[in-house]
């Protein structure tokens, strides 16, 4: 139960390091505990994920093997529209985020400094109002968006307001680890437009934080159900619902799901491992 | 700012008349885009439902309907939402903290550690009707694991799910904290003769109480915004506020019911605010030793 160095993994080196014994016994226990709790957690979190997968590979009658419910990706009634539609919000959303935040953010920093505490204010808000709550006073909005447009392609609109505190978490990391001011002063005296500052001088130099702004925004986009659900409009995760409650054995929502979740999963490994390295180089 | 958005170009020579000629835009119009945008997704929607809350489904004003958070069928919502707010996040405190612990403890390069932050990263965010679904195939009625009796039992059977997201997402947010306990405090104690019992109740404990209240406390948060994954989990019976708000937002009863909804989803709002107003406040006091 001793936090004694945090280096040094293996339990041989302390006894050369530290003679006396109670140390190296302490050492031992705290490994043992800690593979323990590994352990245990891993099996928590890698199990339900295990039983998705064979249930994906489940055959028509039970303990077969087959690969049908992958296949009916493809060609299941409704699903493919579905993951259409959830794949161009995706875009949507991340792109119209990006565009809304990174010129705003920068910006501020450089013209409008007075404005960032309530503009983080305004970005953070969205944390603090749950979706389902929001929906109600959207429903209105939403009414007179049906007047021109029926597509759910229109739930874009909401989720850039849901992906703005995660976009903004992000930018703001990548711009405080830029000098801005300097960068903007030496392009604007070297005669680069305001236009120019910003997509060539200084986006560059935080294509990092950008990209994670980007991923992050994709994934809540491809996870989200609550608004699209609750203003009837029909995205993935409505879909595999649905798909659940009419036919509750049909093993193509677990290939369907599956596959989303790797996907997600893949985005947001991206994120931690360009992260990691950008740690390391810089 | 030495440059400002009129000056020309650096050393070249600008004729005085075209210059003068510019009209020069003050600064804060380049916010105005944002701020158009939030106002109307963001702003705008949260004052007609705080508006509507106070008015009956005509228009007139309506000061009694805030009541209705307090008649016995709505309190017993907000009353389940309450229980399996805490729940989970207890639970997910607790194990999320063990977990953190455990990482902390061992090589800050370690393989373990990096691969249980990349997963608490994914895992956290991954909530909703797959999560459902991935726990009727482990333990529901399906389950290849078990088929456990309780699993459709409200909190407990939810709580377990809830569980799955919670503790990553515990581990993100604490184990800073956790990485914040200097060696050298334990190093100083033990060399005064405190046993482990004595450092965990007199130093460590009382240096991550508050950061492990406030964790505690975003992950109540968490929970009480979370409706996919109870949706997709038991969708006869509503047991807590989102749903309630669903079904009065969709069911064919009436317009009458909007009103219900701007007051269910006010009183989240308020719920939400309290929550976070003190989870901010623990932030700032765990902020003064863990730097």
């Amino acid at each position: 139960m001793a936090a004694v160095t945090s280096l040094g993994e293996t339990p041989l080196t302390a006894p050369a390091k530290r003679p006396r014994g109670l140390q190296a016994r302490r050492r031992r226990r705290l490994n043992l505990f800690r593979y323990v709790v590994f352990t245990i957690f891993g099996l928590f979190f890698l199990l339900p994920l295990l039983a998705v997968l064979r249930f994906s590979l489940e055959g028509n009658t039970l303990g077969t093997w087959t690969l049908s419910a992958w296949k009916q990706i493809v060609s299941y009634q409704g699903l493919l529209s579905a993951v259409e539609i959830t794949l161009e919000l995706a875009v949507l959303t991340s792109v119209t985020t990006l565009v809304l935040l990174v010129p705003t953010m920068i910006w501020i920093r450089l013209r409008v400094q007075w404005f960032s505490r309530p503009f983080e204010f305004l970005c953070l808000l969205p944390l603090t109002i749950p979706a389902i709550a929001l929906v109600v006073g959207l429903a209105p909005v939403y009414n007179k968006i049906r007047h021109f447009e029926l597509s759910a392609l229109m739930l874009f609109w909401i989720y850039v307001i849901l992906a703005l505190p995660y976009a903004y978490r992000a930018l703001s990391a990548g711009l405080n680890a830029i000098d801005v001011k300097t960068l903007s002063e030496a392009a604007r005296s070297l005669g680069a437009s305001w236009l120019r500052v910003v997509v060539q001088v200084i986006a560059p130099n935080m294509w990092q934080a950008i990209l994670n702004a980007l991923l992050l925004s994709a994934a809540l986009a491809l996870g989200e159900f609550t608004i699209a659900y609750t203003l009837l409009y029909t995205n993935l995760q409505v879909e595999l619902y649905s798909i659940s409650r009419n036919t509750p054995n049909a093993s193509v929502i677990f290939s369907t799901s599956l596959a989303a979740l790797v996907f997600t999963f893949a985005l947001l490994l991206i994120i931690s491992i360009v992260g990691r390295r950008r740690r390391r180089t810089g | 700012m030495a440059v400002t958005a009129t000056s020309p170009a650096g050393a070249r020579p600008v004729p005085p008349v075209r210059a003068g000629r510019r009209v020069r835009l003050p600064a804060w119009l380049g916010v105005t885009p944002f701020l158009a945008y939030v106002a109307i997704f963001l702003l705008l929607p949260t004052g007609i439902l705080v508006v509507d809350a106070f008015r009956t489904p005509s228009g007139a004003l309506n000061l009694s309907s805030p009541k209705l958070l307090f008649s016995s069928t709505v309190r017993s919502y907000f009353i389940g939402s309450f229980e399996l707010c805490l729940i989970s996040s207890v639970v997910g405190a607790v194990f999320g903290a063990i977990l953190a612990y455990a990482i902390a403890s061992g090589n800050p390069n370690g393989a373990m550690r990096q691969l249980y932050i990349a997963a608490s990263g994914v895992l956290a965010q991954f909530g909703g009707v797959t999560l459902a679904f991935a726990f009727v195939v482990t333990i529901g009625p399906v389950g290849l694991l078990l088929h456990a009796s309780w699993f459709y039992t409200f909190p407990w059977g939810i709580s377990v799910i809830y569980a799955y997201f919670q503790i990553p997402l515990m581990v993100l947010v604490f184990l800073p904290a956790m990485d914040g306990l200097k060696i050298q405090w334990r190093e100083a104690s033990e060399s005064l003769g405190c046993s482990a019992w004595q450092y965990w109740r007199y130093i460590g404990g009382p240096l991550l109480a508050p950061a492990f209240f406030g964790a505690a406390l975003l992950l109540f948060a968490n929970a009480l915004s979370a409706f996919a994954t109870i949706v997709a989990w038991e969708n006869q019976i509503a047991y807590i506020v989102p749903q309630q708000i669903y079904l009065a937002i969709n069911s064919e009863v009436g317009l009458s019911n909007l009103n219900v909804a701007d007051v269910l989803a006010l009183g989240m709002i308020i719920m939400v605010a309290i929550v976070m107003t003190g989870y901010a406040l623990l932030q700032r006091r765990a902020a003064r030793w863990l730097r």
